[in-house]
């Protein structure tokens, strides 16, 4: 039972990781590829690390939460360095798919 | 279970490090570069942690640990630079 | 008298917790020395941290951070079928929302769970605080976009972080 869980965990979390980086290949421009790395490879990282978490606390007897330490930090950090690579390109006025509506540079507003 | 399941997850997070990599390799800009940058490591604690689960040791983690700092760390100064660098010309 | 040894007694708790975890043993002489780290640790650095920060509802925010989680998810199976699916047809755009929060923590809190909510990224903060900018990566209607992002996670934040 235990076992099932964990390999599913693992598959979906190394599922979640490759589409991360699927989205950073083929996405069309700067702003939508960061949209992959931050969500999908988090996710997928964190549920590996869970399942290494369950692993480790069943096997040898004995609890280990130490798992619980990067996840908590890789889901606080991935916003924060998404965000800064955000707001450097736009400093660096990288340009964005044409179809995009709006641009961040004359800030008209949304409505 | 868990023997099948790990080499699979082995494949899937390797072809995930060769896709960045090439991300990181075909730019075009230096955003996008950052960002395959961050991915790569992020993918690498992904390949550590696993291998810990294949080899049963706990020892990988730390190694995990520094990565997931370091990465956090060399993104933000890699930005920061990019943000401040243009103001000086 | 609490205030004076404790400035702040979250950050307290959250350094102790990380020290066990870090140490990954509950031993008594762990637990001793993570608490006088988490004690001293405060105090020098109390300096950094000049803005009080007083939870108002602990339960609206847990409750918050409980639907987050569950978002979390559901946007991360939303943006795998959007990232696997055709590309051409993704209608990206920027937009702005106006922000009601006005404590700092409040709208770093609400900016980090926009980033990891449904294919939407926060990029840039205007310098008096009041506006945020997004980049969506496929939206069909933004004004429902920006009632649904206040709706459902701008209105908890703003019960709990609130003027103390």
């Amino acid at each position: 039972m235990l076992e099932t869980i964990l390999a599913l965990l693992i598959i979906i979390g190394a599922f979640f990781t490759l589409v991360g980086s699927i989205g950073l290949y083929k996405l069309p421009d700067f702003y939508m590829r960061l949209h992959g790395p931050t969500k999908a490879t988090t996710l997928g990282v964190g549920a590996i690390l869970v399942a290494s978490a369950l692993y480790f606390s069943f096997k040898p007897g004995e609890i280990s939460l130490h798992e619980i330490l990067v996840t908590v930090f890789l889901f606080i950090t991935a916003p924060v360095s998404a965000h800064l690579m955000a707001k450097a390109a736009i400093h660096i006025k990288l340009k964005q798919i044409e179809r995009t509506k709006n641009t961040p540079y004359q800030a008209d507003n949304n409505s | 279970m868990l023997d099948i399941a790990l080499p699979i997850a082995f494949t899937l997070v390797s072809f995930a490090l060769a896709l960045s990599l090439l991300r990181l390799i075909i730019g075009p800009d230096l955003p996008d570069r950052i960002l395959a940058l961050d991915t790569l490591y992020i993918n690498s604690i992904a390949l550590l942690i696993l291998l810990g689960l294949y080899l049963g040791s706990a020892l990988y983690f730390e190694a995990a640990l520094l990565i997931a700092v370091m990465g956090f760390v060399g993104t933000v100064a890699l930005s920061k630079y990019l943000l401040r660098g243009d103001i000086m010309e | 008298m609490i205030n004076k040894i404790l400035p702040h007694p979250i950050l307290t708790v959250v350094l102790w917790i990380s020290w066990l975890l870090l140490n990954n043993s509950f031993d008594p002489g762990h637990m001793v020395l993570g608490l006088i780290l988490a004690i001293f640790i405060p105090w020098f650095t109390s300096s950094f941290w000049q803005e009080k920060v007083c939870l108002k509802n602990p339960l609206t925010l847990l409750k918050f951070f409980g639907v987050v989680m569950w978002d979390i998810v559901i946007a991360n199976i939303t943006v795998a079928k959007l990232i696997l699916g055709k590309n051409d047809k993704l209608q990206p755009a920027f937009f702005y929302i106006d922000l009601d929060v006005e404590h700092r923590l409040g709208i770093s809190i609400l900016a980090n769970t926009i980033s990891l909510t449904p294919g939407t990224v926060s990029c840039d903060l205007t310098a008096d605080r009041k506006r945020l900018l997004i980049h969506a990566l496929h939206v069909e209607d933004i004004d429902q976009t920006i009632a649904d992002i206040k709706q459902r996670y701008e209105k908890p934040l703003k019960e709990v972080f609130t003027k103390c």
